[in-house]
């Protein structure tokens, strides 16, 4: 394996320039932004570098590793603050970095009105050196340091504008959903610990293939909880629709293309547990399906243009998960539609911003319609990003999801055909929903008040949406030829040891499936839409209630979670007052009382104390005399 | 004579002592009626040394005689100096550590 020394500047550049900016104040108000987003470009282009020199070597010999310091060293347990450059990693190391640095530049546009966009960038760069942390960590425990560290600058960016409460609510609700999910991998690391004796990858992908079956159980499905929480997949997906709080940039970055795909990076990277453990593979599927299909109902239902994107992200992650869990072969489809879900889905995210900046920061659907017309370079870019995770051949989309689809048809046995066709009923409701979307924002009847003037975004903001829009287009041809990507991580997760068992469909029907499924989705959805009301309407089917309210999402926590919790809070508090409280004081009223009986003794009289002397003196006396005798 | 007679007289001169030091107010009779039960326990002592037939009682009786007459010196400075500022050598007037 080859070493490097440059690996840290990824994470320091990043990391120093938000120190930078947070401490120098208000100094740096006039340059901050640009400090920043010079600084994620060139994280990107040490990445770019780094891709390069890997790309010179081949096979086992691409990944590089760097030793920073000794960091744990207790009798045989070491744990090293160690950088480790993969296949693996560097995919995320270029997208983080590279969608990073878009979308730097579309946010000083974006945020060029707000007066604390100073501390605005020191928090997306904070949020870039965490990021890159996690993706380069060398074992768990440095994984969780960046893990944790994303979700700080998630809740400090969700509660940018925490002068609204309703935002610092939601910065806490996810930072809360997340803490949960943090649980889960702090168990999963102790485990692991005590499983293995070590907490790196390396070292517990040596030990996975030999340890109790019961023991990757409980590992993969920590892992799967943990994941759950920062990827917003069922039953910790309440905090991401809420999350879109936060500035649209960081809805784009952080709630689309990178911290939410955390959670799946955890599990291609702890692959060794999930192939030794079918129990929690069937988790991991379990989550996936129900996921994908509870984001795309609720995505259905959506009249926020950002929260509708939000549902499909849950549910687009939901597709990654359900391929991580289809063993080896899936892990590298995962990447995929990962990579390719990062450009349509914060190109799309961005079209959102770039809409609201022209609406006056409108965010309801029903407010907008024939937009096309005022805005024609978002609405071209966020068409493209639409046809992509629509799967439309040759767009992104139909390269990556039609290859989970298959994956999940093809994955044997029975539950095959229903994973498989859940995959393909979630393709045609995204269909449907991001149909939907677009009709809504960009074509139909104006529906916005007149005093409203929408026009298109300046350069600063087109530009980073016309790249993420090419890369919509090319970048899932660019990953398949030739398996480019499935090769690119065979060292990594041995993907091309792929599991026997009889192809059930052939990739050409599927993708005639998906396509038909797609088709079906887009038809209804135009039929439906044609017209749609300014105001939403009351008189509506069950489910789509159900849809509006998230299918109950926030109900079920607050009965099962928040209300109990209060109770026992409240139980808690009753003990402690009446029963440890109780005691305590109890005792110091006993002393009290008893002092206060004791006082009349000391009345000062020379007489009395000699009495009490001679009492004493007798007693003694007497029990002397009863021991001895 | 029986020489268990000294202890019954020390034990009468114990308690004229002690009672002494209860019922009176006098603080010059409570001195003396201490004195008395010192003498009492010296009585005693030098009569258990007699019994036992060695001199460990003679000897503590020393003690005693010594510790008595020191604190004859610091009582009755205590007393004279009560006496000085109150006017009275009753124990029940010096009666200012309650409170």
């Amino acid at each position: 394996m080859r070493t490097s020394n440059s690996l840290v500047y990824l994470i320091a550049l990043p990391l120093v320039s938000a120190a930078i900016l947070l401490l120098l104040g208000r100094i740096a108000d006039k340059w901050g932004h640009l400090l920043a987003t010079a600084v994620s470009a060139s994280a990107f282009a040490l990445g770019l570098s780094q891709f390069l020199q890997m790309h010179n070597h081949s096979g086992s010999n691409r990944a590089v590793t760097q030793k920073i310091f000794d960091w744990i060293s207790v009798g045989t347990f070491k744990v090293t603050g160690s950088l480790l450059l993969d296949q693996l990693s560097i995919c995320f190391v270029l997208l983080i970095t590279g969608v990073g640095t878009l979308i730097h530049i579309y946010s000083i546009a974006y945020m060029s009105h707000d007066e604390d966009r100073r501390r605005f960038f020191a928090y997306l760069n904070l949020f870039i050196a965490a990021m890159l942390l996690l993706v380069l960590g060398d074992s768990y425990l440095n994984l969780y340091i960046g893990w944790e560290g994303v979700g700080l600058a998630s809740y400090l960016l969700i509660g940018f504008w925490n002068q609204n409460p309703v935002y610092a609510v939601a910065a806490k609700k996810a930072f809360i959903a997340n803490r949960v999910g943090d649980v889960g991998l702090s168990l999963a690391i102790m485990i692991s610990f005590a499983q293995f004796g070590t907490v790196s990858f390396s070292g517990v992908a040596a030990g996975a293939p030999h340890a109790s079956k019961a023991a990757l159980a409980v590992i993969g499905a920590m892992l799967l909880l943990a994941a759950a929480g920062k990827s917003a997949q069922f039953p910790l997906q309440s905090w991401l629709g809420d999350a879109m709080a936060g500035p649209t940039p960081v809805s784009a970055l952080i709630h689309a293309a990178t911290m939410v795909t955390a959670g799946v990076y955890l599990i291609a990277r702890s692959h060794f547990i999930f192939d030794a453990s079918t129990t929690a593979r069937t988790l991991v599927i379990s989550v996936g399906v129900i996921t994908l299909l509870f984001g795309a109902i609720v995505g259905t239902a959506k009249d926020d243009i950002k929260k509708a994107l939000a549902a499909s992200t849950m549910s687009q992650i939901g597709y990654m998960i359900l391929a991580t869990g289809l063993g080896p072969v899936g892990y590298a489809f995962a990447i995929m539609h990962l990579l390719t879900h990062g450009f349509f889905k914060a190109g799309m995210f961005l079209g959102a911003g770039s809409v609201m900046h022209g609406m006056n920061d409108e965010v309801n659907m029903r407010k907008y319609g024939g937009l096309a017309k005022f805005m024609p370079i978002t609405a071209v870019t966020f068409g493209l990003g639409y046809l992509a995770i629509l799967g439309v051949p040759p767009f992104a989309g139909f390269y990556s999801k039609d290859k989970i689809i298959e994956t999940a048809f093809n994955s044997g046995g029975s539950k095959a055909i229903f994973i498989g066709g859940a995959a393909l009923l979630g393709a045609g409701i995204t269909a449907f929903y991001m149909t939907r979307v677009f009709v809504m924002t960009f074509q139909g009847a104006r529906r916005w008040e007149t005093e409203t003037d929408p026009h298109e975004s300046s350069v600063l903001m087109w530009g980073p949406m016309v790249i993420l829009a090419i890369g919509s287009v090319a970048s899932g041809f660019l990953l398949s030829s030739g398996s480019a990507l499935v090769n690119w991580l065979q060292p990594v997760v041995n993907a091309s040891h792929i599991e026997g068992g009889k192809e059930l469909m052939n990739p050409n029907v599927v993708s005639g499936l998906a396509l038909l499924a797609v088709i079906l989705g887009v038809y209804i959805a135009i039929v439906k839409y044609r017209r749609v009301p300014a105001n939403a309407p009351v008189n509506v089917s069950l489910l789509t209630l159900a849809a509006r309210s998230d299918l109950g999402q926030d109900l079920i926590n607050d009965r099962i979670l928040v209300k109990p919790g209060f109770a026992l809070t409240s139980a808690l508090l009753a003990i402690d007052h009446y029963v440890v409280d109780g005691a305590v004081r109890l005792v110091g009223w006993v002393i009290s009382e008893i002092s206060n009986a004791l006082r009349g003794i000391q009345n000062g009289y020379v007489r009395s104390y000699a009495l009490m002397m001679l009492i004493g003196l007798f007693i003694s006396v007497f029990v002397l005399w009863a021991v001895t005798a | 004579m029986d020489i268990s007679n000294y202890l019954y007289l020390s034990m009468i001169l114990f308690t004229i002592g002690s009672l002494g030091v209860l019922i009176r107010r006098n603080a010059i009779v409570i001195f003396m009626c201490i004195e008395l039960m010192l003498n009492a326990t010296n009585l005693a002592l030098v009569t258990f040394s007699r019994i036992n037939g060695n001199l460990d009682g003679q000897i503590a009786s020393f003690f005693t005689m010594v510790v008595a007459a020191c604190e004859v010196v610091v009582g009755l400075a205590i007393i004279v100096t009560i006496y000085r500022s109150r006017r009275s050598a009753s124990v029940d007037d010096a009666s200012l550590l309650r409170n």
